[in-house]
C-alpha cells in the first residue's frame, strides 16, 4: 500500500511541473485571394528635407504584399483565453517619425505599456492618434526633441495621422495581452508560450478586417492556423 | 537744434525713396498674361505715393527750418483756412490720389477676375486643407468624379474622398501633389477648402485668392515661362501654416503629356 502510494506521489511529481510548464505555439500563415489595389507612390515634395530621404517615392501602406501572396501588417493576437491582462511589459514600444514615415506602419502594444514617440527627422511633426475610445490627443514634436511618452489605458485600434503632413498614416494596436505578432514578409506569425487552454486568436489587417479562429492547447505542441482575407478592387 | 532735426528728415526721405526708385527689391520674373498690368499699377502707386511722400516731408522740414526759432511775441502761423482749411486740403488730395489710383488699376483687376476664362481653357481643381495643396485632373474622359468628403483617407491618398468603385467617372481622375500645367496653355482652377480658409498665392503668376470655406471659386491664368515655381499659403491656417507649399511646374506640352501618363498609370 505504501509502495503504491510511494509510486503515484513520484508519478505526481513528475508530471506535475511538465503540466505546469507546458507551453504550445500557435503559428501560421496570413495570405490574400484576388488582386489588391496597387500600392500608390506619395508625393512628399512640400517637405524637401524629408523627400531627399527617398531615392524613389514610397509608397502606401494600406496593403503591403509579401511573396505567394502574404499579407503583411496583420496584427494576430489572442482575444480570449489569454488571462495576462494585467501584466504590463515594463520596457516601451518605440513609434519612429522618419523620412515622414511611421515606422512601424502598425505598433502593436499591451494597455498601460509605455509608448515612446520619436522625431528623428528635420522637420516639425504632429502626431495625432484618432483615438475614439481612449483619450485623443495630439503632440507637437519639432526636431530635436525628447521623445513623447504616452500610454493606452484601453484595448483599441487606433488610426494615427500627422497634422502637418498628410500622407503620413499608421496604426496603434493596443491589445490586452502580450500573445500577439505582426505578420511579415512571407506573411508567417507566431504566437508561442501558450499554456494549455482554450484560445481565440483573432487577426486584423486596417482595411480587410477581422478573422477569429478557435484554438486549443493540450501540452507543447504547435498548432498549424491560417488566415486567409480577400482582396478588395478599390 | 531744430534745423538738425529738419535736415534729418530731408535725408530718411531720401535714403527711403533710392531703394524703391533704383528698384533694389523687385518683385520676381512676371510669367503670367495678366501680370503686366498689376506690375504697371503696382509702379504706378509706388510713383505717386513716392512722389506725395517726398513732397510732404520736404515741405514738413522746410516748414520745420523756416518757422522753429521763435522771436519773442512773433506770431504763430497758421494754415489758410485754419483746421477746417487743413481737413479739406487733405480731403480733397488724397481722395483724389486714391481715386486716380482706382480708375487707373480697374482694368488690372477686371483682367483677372471680370474676364471669363478661356474657352479652350483646361480645367483643374485644387484644393486646400491643413496643411497641403492638392491638385485633380479630369482624365481622359474629361469628367470629374463626385468628391466625397465622408470618404476622404489621406493616409491611402484618396484626397478628394473619391469613390471610383461606384463611381465610373472617378477612376480616371488624376490626383496630383504638385499642380503641372502645360505652357502658354489657359488654365481654369477652380478651387474649394477642405477645412479652414486658406490662399493660393503664386508670386511669378501675380495672382493670390483665397480659399474660403463653403465656396467654390474659380481663378484662371496661363503659364509663360516653363520652370517650377512655388505656390505658398498665405492665410493663416493652424500649427502647419509656415509649412504649406506646393509647387507649379510648367511644362512644355509634350512634357506635359508625358507627366500626365507617368501619373495615369500609377
Amino acid at each position: 500500500m505504501l509502495r503504491k502510494r510511494i509510486v503515484i506521489a513520484l508519478v505526481a511529481l513528475i508530471v506535475c511541473p511538465t503540466l505546469m510548464f507546458a507551453a504550445g505555439t500557435v503559428s501560421g500563415k496570413v495570405t490574400f485571394t484576388g488582386t489588391p489595389v496597387k500600392p500608390k507612390p506619395i508625393d512628399m515634395s512640400k517637405e524637401p528635407s524629408c523627400a531627399k530621404e527617398h531615392a524613389t517615392p514610397v509608397t502606401t501602406e494600406t496593403v503591403v504584399t509579401g511573396p505567394n501572396n502574404a499579407l503583411e501588417n496583420v496584427v494576430v493576437y489572442i482575444s480570449a483565453g489569454a488571462n495576462d491582462e494585467g501584466q504590463v511589459p515594463p520596457q516601451a514600444v518605440t513609434f519612429e517619425q522618419k523620412g515622414c514615415q511611421y515606422l512601424p506602419h502598425v505598433l502593436v502594444m499591451h494597455t498601460n505599456q509605455e509608448l515612446k514617440v520619436v522625431n528623428d527627422d528635420q522637420t516639425s511633426h504632429n502626431i495625432h492618434p484618432l483615438a475614439k475610445v481612449n483619450r485623443e490627443w495630439n503632440k507637437s514634436q519639432p526636431p530635436g526633441t525628447p521623445p513623447i511618452s504616452e500610454k493606452y489605458e484601453k484595448a483599441e485600434f487606433i488610426s494615427v495621422k500627422c497634422n502637418v503632413h498628410p500622407w503620413m498614416h499608421g496604426w496603434f494596436a493596443v491589445l490586452n495581452t502580450s500573445h500577439y505578432d505582426v505578420s511579415k514578409g512571407d506573411g508567417g506569425f507566431k504566437l508561442p508560450n501558450l499554456p494549455p487552454g482554450k484560445y481565440t486568436i483573432t487577426a486584423w489587417h486596417e482595411d480587410y478586417g477581422t478573422q477569429t479562429a478557435d484554438v486549443t492547447i493540450t501540452g507543447n505542441e504547435t498548432k498549424d492556423v491560417d488566415f486567409t482575407f480577400k482582396a478588395k478592387a478599390y | 537744434m531744430a534745423k538738425l532735426f529738419a535736415v534729418t528728415i530731408v535725408v530718411i526721405a531720401i535714403l527711403s525713396a533710392i531703394p524703391i526708385v533704383m528698384n533694389y527689391w523687385g518683385p520676381p520674373e512676371d510669367i503670367s498674361t495678366h501680370g503686366h498690368g498689376i506690375d504697371e499699377q503696382l509702379k504706378d502707386t509706388m510713383w505717386e505715393a513716392g512722389i506725395s511722400f517726398l513732397a510732404s516731408q520736404l515741405i514738413l522740414a522746410a516748414f520745420i527750418w523756416q518757422y522753429s526759432g521763435r522771436a519773442k511775441g512773433a506770431q504763430l502761423k497758421t494754415f489758410p483756412g485754419g483746421a477746417k482749411g487743413l481737413v479739406v486740403a487733405a480731403f480733397v488730395l488724397v481722395g483724389t490720389e486714391i481715386l486716380a489710383l482706382g480708375v487707373i488699376g480697374q482694368k488690372a483687376w477686371a483682367a483677372v477676375y471680370f474676364a471669363p476664362p478661356n474657352a479652350n481653357a483646361m480645367t483643374i481643381q485644387a484644393q486646400a486643407g491643413q496643411f497641403a495643396f492638392y491638385f485633380r485632373y479630369p482624365g481622359p474622359d474629361g469628367k470629374f468624379g463626385t468628391p466625397h468628403a465622408d470618404k476622404i483617407d489621406e493616409g491611402n491618398q484618396n484626397f478628394f474622398g473619391l469613390d471610383p468603385e461606384n463611381d465610373v467617372d472617378a477612376r480616371d481622375d488624376i490626383v496630383s501633389g504638385e499642380l503641372a500645367v502645360p505652357v502658354n496653355k489657359p488654365i481654369s482652377m477652380l478651387m474649394h477648402s477642405k477645412d479652414v480658409g486658406h490662399s493660393f498665392y503664386v508670386r511669378e503668376l501675380r495672382l493670390q485668392q483665397d480659399f474660403v470655406p463653403g465656396l467654390d471659386l474659380t481663378v484662371h491664368f496661363t503659364a509663360t515661362k516653363v520652370g517650377k515655381y512655388e505656390i505658398v499659403c498665405t492665410q493663416l491656417c493652424g500649427l502647419g501654416h509656415y509649412n504649406m507649399k506646393a509647387y507649379l511646374n510648367v511644362l512644355s506640352q509634350d512634357d506635359f503629356d508625358k507627366w500626365m501618363k507617368d501619373k495615369a498609370s500609377q
